[in-house]
């Protein structure tokens, strides 16, 4: 998979009621990131919770899913 | 393209119906509308069905055969229509263009979903597939969180408050109690909306419509027709269907819905109408969010002023255009297939002077927009008085 690089986060939610997959994971942050090399992609993010303008840096996909930290 | 009208309409109440299926559901609604107007089951020409996800929440496929066989319609086209949550929107933009275009004269068209015989996350897996599976959905995505990110940017750019998302909440409960037909007939105040359980920060249960069970049905003909089967014709004066991202991420800007936008300009210019024409609507408010981001993008007003609107009590049923009067996806319920015809079952109503204490005085000229998914399709249809 592509490496998505660092970003700005356009939009975010904290997730409580999930499908089944993910009974597991709540509450979890789920959100849109503005790429730098444009574009937006919708992914998680690990660690402390992030707000709409912060900048985030790519950690690492898991099970497919790209999760981001606050940068 | 021919005028075309609604002669007859029929409804289940929304609601969890443990021990009802979904045939008996939509069978129902069904047998109501052709009653009502004064149809025959020999005398269908076609048979649309819309219909999310039958064969997810109660395992049967080939829905629209086997629904109308067992209303005695046979020896016609029955297809099911899948489009989201606007799935039974597209089935009546279907069987609008059948009878406008002179294919058809009488045709019957119905909404169904039976979803509470699920589990919440699995009713919830479900919804989800309404989204992009290989992208949000895969990351955690569920249909709340969209909306909730939507919200969360609207919030951003508009100032819009959790109090006036709260307020859409406060509304459609306190007009959803008035009908007999709404699943949850519960008057909330702004309080308990602002202290709900969170579903999707900022959204919580307060702002999520309800999984329900229920169908909905019109019957259509043409308008030069209508008199021979009813005394109550409503006519559609402008409909329009339009298509966008599946994906939230791939839309330019989250805090309109184009969709929206594009079917409500269509629609206005079919009916020769503005925004400032329309007296009253029933608006697509699976969440809170969504209703405020409708009444913007059909342009009853600005981009941003929905909230400070809706707060006012503009929108409520002594406001100066009342929203969802049924009391909403809110508070009527939401069994998705069925809410696109369960709009056109609501504003044909008012329009008929048939909604008892919810019932509007300016009720000539009303607007449905029914939402399939984050804005992936939208079905924008104005009815109007038939004289």
């Amino acid at each position: 998979m592509t490496h998505p690089g660092p970003g700005v986060v356009y939009t975010e939610t904290l997730v409580y009621s999930p499908t089944p997959q993910f009974v597991n994971d709540v509450p979890y942050q789920l959100a849109i990131i503005d790429l730098g090399s444009g574009g937006r992609l919708t992914g998680r993010i690990a660690g402390e919770r992030v707000a709409i303008g912060d900048r985030v840096e790519f950690v690492e996909f898991r099970d497919e899913i790209p999760f981001f930290t606050r940068g | 393209m021919r005028p075309v009208a609604v002669i007859g309409i029929g409804k289940t109440p929304f609601g969890a119906f443990p021990d009802r299926d979904l045939r008996s559901l939509a069978v129902q609604a069904g047998r109501e509308a052709l009653q009502d107007a004064h149809v025959e089951p020999s005398q269908i020409e076609a048979f649309y069905l819309g219909n999310f996800a039958g064969p997810s929440f109660a395992g049967q496929n080939h829905l629209a055969p086997y629904v109308a066989s067992a209303m005695g319609i046979t020896g016609v086209p029955a297809t099911r229509f899948e489009a989201a949550c606007a799935s039974s929107g597209a089935a009546f933009f279907q069987a609008v263009m059948g009878v406008a275009s002179g294919v058809y004269d009488i045709v019957l068209v119905e909404g169904v979903e039976k979803m509470t015989s699920q589990s919440t996350p699995r009713v919830t897996e479900i919804l989800a597939a309404a989204g992009d599976l290989n992208g949000e959905v895969r990351a955690g995505a569920t249909f709340p969180a969209l909306f909730a990110m939507i919200a969360r940017r609207h919030m951003h750019e508009y100032g819009t408050t959790r109090e006036q998302l709260a307020a859409v909440s406060v509304k459609n409960h306190s007009n959803g109690a008035k009908n007999p037909y709404a699943h949850m007939r519960k008057v909330i105040t702004m309080e308990q909306a602002l202290a709900g359980k969170p579903i999707a920060d900022p959204l919580t249960v307060y702002d999520c419509s309800l999984v329900s069970d229920g169908a909905a049905a019109v019957v259509l003909a043409p308008l030069e027709r209508a008199a021979e089967f009813t005394g109550k014709p409503v006519r559609i004066l402008g409909i329009a269907q339009t298509s966008d991202y599946v994906a939230l991420d791939e839309k330019p800007d989250i805090t309109t819905l184009d969709a929206v936008r594009w079917a409500g300009a269509k629609a206005y210019k079919m009916a020769g109408l503005t925004a400032q024409d329309i007296q009253f609507a029933e608006l697509h408010d699976c969440f809170t969010i969504a209703e405020l981001l409708a009444i913007e993008d059909l342009g009853f007003v600005k981009k941003g002023e929905g909230g400070p609107y809706t707060l006012a009590g503009r929108t409520c049923l002594q406001g100066e255009r009342p929203i969802n009067a049924s009391g909403g996806l809110k508070s009527k319920g939401h069994p998705v297939g069925a809410t696109g015809v369960g709009q056109i079952f609501d504003l044909a109503q008012q329009i008929r002077g048939e909604a008892g204490e919810r019932q509007l005085k300016r009720n000539s000229i009303g607007l449905a927009q029914n939402l399939g998914g984050s804005g992936a399709t939208c079905v924008v249809t104005i009815l109007g008085e038939a004289a």
